[in-house]
């Protein structure tokens, strides 16, 4: 047993309003630069649709994530070592920028240097990359808002797998969920996996996914690697970008920039422990469908005696066990079952979860419309099709997404009994397998999720690692190279280097 | 002039080939890079990057080994000086041809697209002239080496090469005598070499061999600086 320890995310999808408030605001901290205007860290996209990049979960066409071979090894998709050296001069997996959409502005200038005219002036649209006019935009960041453009388009989307789709696109039958989505922070990340340069890798102490800026070479196999589609080539620095986690935020105790400003409070951040042994024999699992357990499997329990012993052993801190037994991740994850990995079956055993969204479905029941069982609808009839969701967070496999939405509804209807009529209905959270303080704790965490219950972030322990007298005249984060101190411990030019600690890898 | 252009001019080039790549991957690792521009456009991409690079490093790899071997391995291996010119006129103009093809197409694309013209530096552009003119100098050789197939001619640069990088100090001489357009291949491979350390060439000091030797597929990284004790 190897302890390590990963902040995680959940969303949650039931009180997300596609406001888009994540994505602007890390917009605006992370990529609104030149060469990633077109890049969202975080992005939210309406579904069923076919998202950002178009088609990005098809990996029948992308080739991202992970296989598991024959002989039940893993390799990336996109190949072995030899296969992606192979394709270094010119990547048949990598998307176009059109797949993303032409970055673009307006021309707001012409708004009021324009000579008088008979028509009133307008501000076109010209390209961030070429600045020339673009005539019609074609594609941007969130295409599909609000179920933007035909059915017929937005039903190539793949979680359609396997549904009887067509039903779906008339107007009595259509459904709508928003999906946002950053990077995973994967357990088994296939970017890192497939960067030749070796320049992505996974922190130890917290499992954030970083991109070494100084030692990308833009090969640009990671953006191709990854089934997210959530590294971004940036074609002005030639260097593979993506989401830190906010790493700076977190070190110090505080939410991503996304969790922080989500309006409908539906982002959760802790810490999970889990067992690094377990990773590659978890990812290599024999059906896509055991993925989400095997997932499960690699997690450890942090209140059990000798998980906190082993944790002490490989150096995680005393204050990270604390926050992992108070993580609300373990407790949507592993304790009630209601947070799922996104796409499971791309085995990157990813780290930012998902709790499915309730759809229209009581008032209909309540009016009869809809069958129901001991007084609770059958989540059978909800308007966002089961087999959808399941495609989207669990390979397909119904049964654990069904438990979760009875559970969300068990805990509406006890509450709603409980503060309406004053009664405490202790038979339906046993009808979901809960107790009555179960359910109240997860209306606590989930309905009213206060903000130290959403986030139960420790600090990062610098203080044991490096000396803060050398950091007195670092420069902070900067945008480029701008206080690099290289990575070599040699200095050309004489001057002595700042003693700051970059971290080593291991292995 | 011919002196200075071949007997200095050389180790001026190389010296800051060398001085300049190892200063900027000390100084600005940040720069050190492919720039790839296969992200804003995929078309003429594909193919042109393949022949050209393939192409080239076919090329690369015969100067390499056909300048640099001392004479005496060729003869103790047996291999005649005509034979061994022959074979690089075969397979350097083969790969030079690939090369030139695939790097007209680049170069189009780079002229041509909007995207790509607009997002290329001085010198990206420069850079990608200059090889294709090397490679149009090269093949250009090959009509002269053709009319004397006992590779005499070509005994002469490697004497010239080798007299460069064991310091002899009349290397020059050794080409004195050698047809104009072999001078400004020359001329202008060296000026390639000067001018490495400041365009994107230097990625070519990058191939990334360790991710064949590195163990596994994922890497993590730690502050901790004493590696972890392991478990008992």
């Amino acid at each position: 047993m190897k302890v390590r320890a990963q902040i995680g995310m959940v969303l949650n999808l039931d009180k997300c309003i596609g406001c888009h408030t994540c994505s602007v605001t890390c917009k605006n901290v992370w990529t609104s630069r030149d060469g990633v205007e077109y890049a969202w860290f975080n992005n939210v996209e309406t579904k069923p649709g076919t998202g950002y990049p178009t088609d990005w979960e098809n990996q029948k066409r992308w080739n991202g994530g992970w296989e598991r071979t024959r002989s039940g090894k893993l390799q990336p998709k996109q190949g072995a070592k030899w296969r992606i050296l192979a394709n270094i001069f010119a990547n048949p997996d990598l998307p176009e920028i059109d797949d993303y959409y032409e970055p673009f502005d307006f021309d707001h200038d012409h708004l009021k240097s324009a000579p008088e005219m008979k028509a009133f002036p307008t501000a076109r649209p010209y390209s961030k990359i070429t600045g020339e006019r673009i005539e019609k935009i074609e594609k941007g960041p969130n295409w599909e808002e609000i179920l933007g453009g035909e059915f017929a388009k937005r039903s190539q989307d793949y979680n359609f797998d396997g549904i009887q789709k067509d039903i779906y696109g008339e107007y009595e039958n259509t459904f709508m969920m928003y999906l946002p989505r950053l990077c995973e922070h994967c357990l088994n990340p296939a970017c890192a996996a497939s960067c030749p340069s070796g320049a992505i890798y996974k922190r130890e102490e917290d499992g954030i996914v970083l991109i070494d800026q100084e030692k990308c070479r833009g090969w640009r196999m990671c953006v191709s690697g990854c089934p997210y589609k959530k590294v971004y080539y940036n074609w002005s620095t030639g260097k593979s970008e993506k989401c830190t986690l906010c790493y700076p935020r977190i070190e110090s105790g505080n939410p991503t920039v996304c969790s922080e400003t989500c309006v409908g409070r539906i982002r959760y951040l802790g810490v999970m422990l889990y067992d690094a042994d377990k990773i590659s024999e978890a990812a290599a699992a024999d059906q896509a469908t055991d993925l989400y357990d095997a997932q499960l499997g690699v997690f450890l329990d942090p209140n059990d005696p000798e998980v906190i012993a082993a944790a002490k052993r490989d150096g995680v801190p005393q204050d990270w066990i604390k926050s992992a037994q108070e993580s609300p991740i373990w407790k949507m994850a592993m304790e009630w079952k209601v947070a799922f990995p996104l796409h499971p079956e791309y085995r990157t055993l990813p780290m930012v979860w998902y709790i499915p969204p309730l759809s229209p479905i009581q008032n209909a029941a309540e009016a009869g419309a809809i069958a129901s069982n001991n007084g609770m609808p059958d989540v059978r009839n909800l308007r966002i099709p089961l087999r959808y969701l399941a495609n989207m967070l669990t390979a397909g496999d119904e049964a654990p997404v069904v438990t979760a939405l009875e559970r969300m509804l068990a805990m509406r209807s006890y509450m709603r009994i409980k503060s309406v009529e004053g009664v405490i209905d202790e038979g339906i959270a046993q009808r979901v397998g809960l107790t009555r303080r179960t359910i109240e704790d997860m209306y606590k965490i989930m309905a009213l999720a206060d903000y130290e219950d959403r986030f139960v972030i420790p600090t990062t322990h610098r203080e044991q690692v490096e000396e803060a007298y050398d950091l007195k005249t670092g420069c902070g984060f900067t945008d480029t190279n701008g206080c690099s101190t290289g990575i070599s411990k040699g200095s050309l030019f004489g001057g002595s280097k700042r003693p700051l600690k970059m971290p080593q890898e291991v292995l | 002039m011919h002196n200075f252009l071949f007997g200095i001019y050389p180790y001026i080039s190389l010296s800051v080939l060398l001085v300049g790549s190892i200063a900027r991957y000390e100084r600005d690792p940040f720069t050190w890079k492919t720039s790839s521009s296969q992200l804003l456009r995929r078309k003429q991409l594909v193919i042109g990057s393949i022949l050209f690079h393939l192409g080239v490093l076919v090329i690369f790899a015969g100067h390499l080994v056909g300048l640099l071997t001392p004479i005496q391995i060729f003869d103790a291996l047996g291999v005649s000086h005509g034979a061994k010119q022959t074979l690089a006129v075969v397979a350097g103009g083969i790969a030079g041809v690939s090369a030139l093809f695939g790097g007209g197409m680049l170069f189009h694309r780079r002229w041509t697209d909007p995207r790509i013209r607009k997002t290329s530096s001085f010198a990206d552009i420069a850079i990608l002239a200059m090889l294709l003119a090397q490679l149009v100098l090269g093949l250009g050789t090959i009509f002269v080496s053709l009319q004397h197939l006992d590779g005499h001619e070509m005994t002469k640069f490697m004497a010239w090469a080798q007299g460069i990088f064991t310091f002899q100090a009349g290397a020059a001489d050794h080409i004195a005598d050698v047809a104009l357009v072999f001078k400004l291949h020359l001329f202008l491979g060296l000026t390639i070499l000067l001018v490495f350390p400041f365009t994107r060439l230097v990625h070519m000091l990058s191939v990334p061999v360790r991710y064949f030797v590195r163990p596994g597929y994922q890497i993590v990284r730690s502050r901790r600086s004493a590696p972890r004790t392991p478990a008992e």
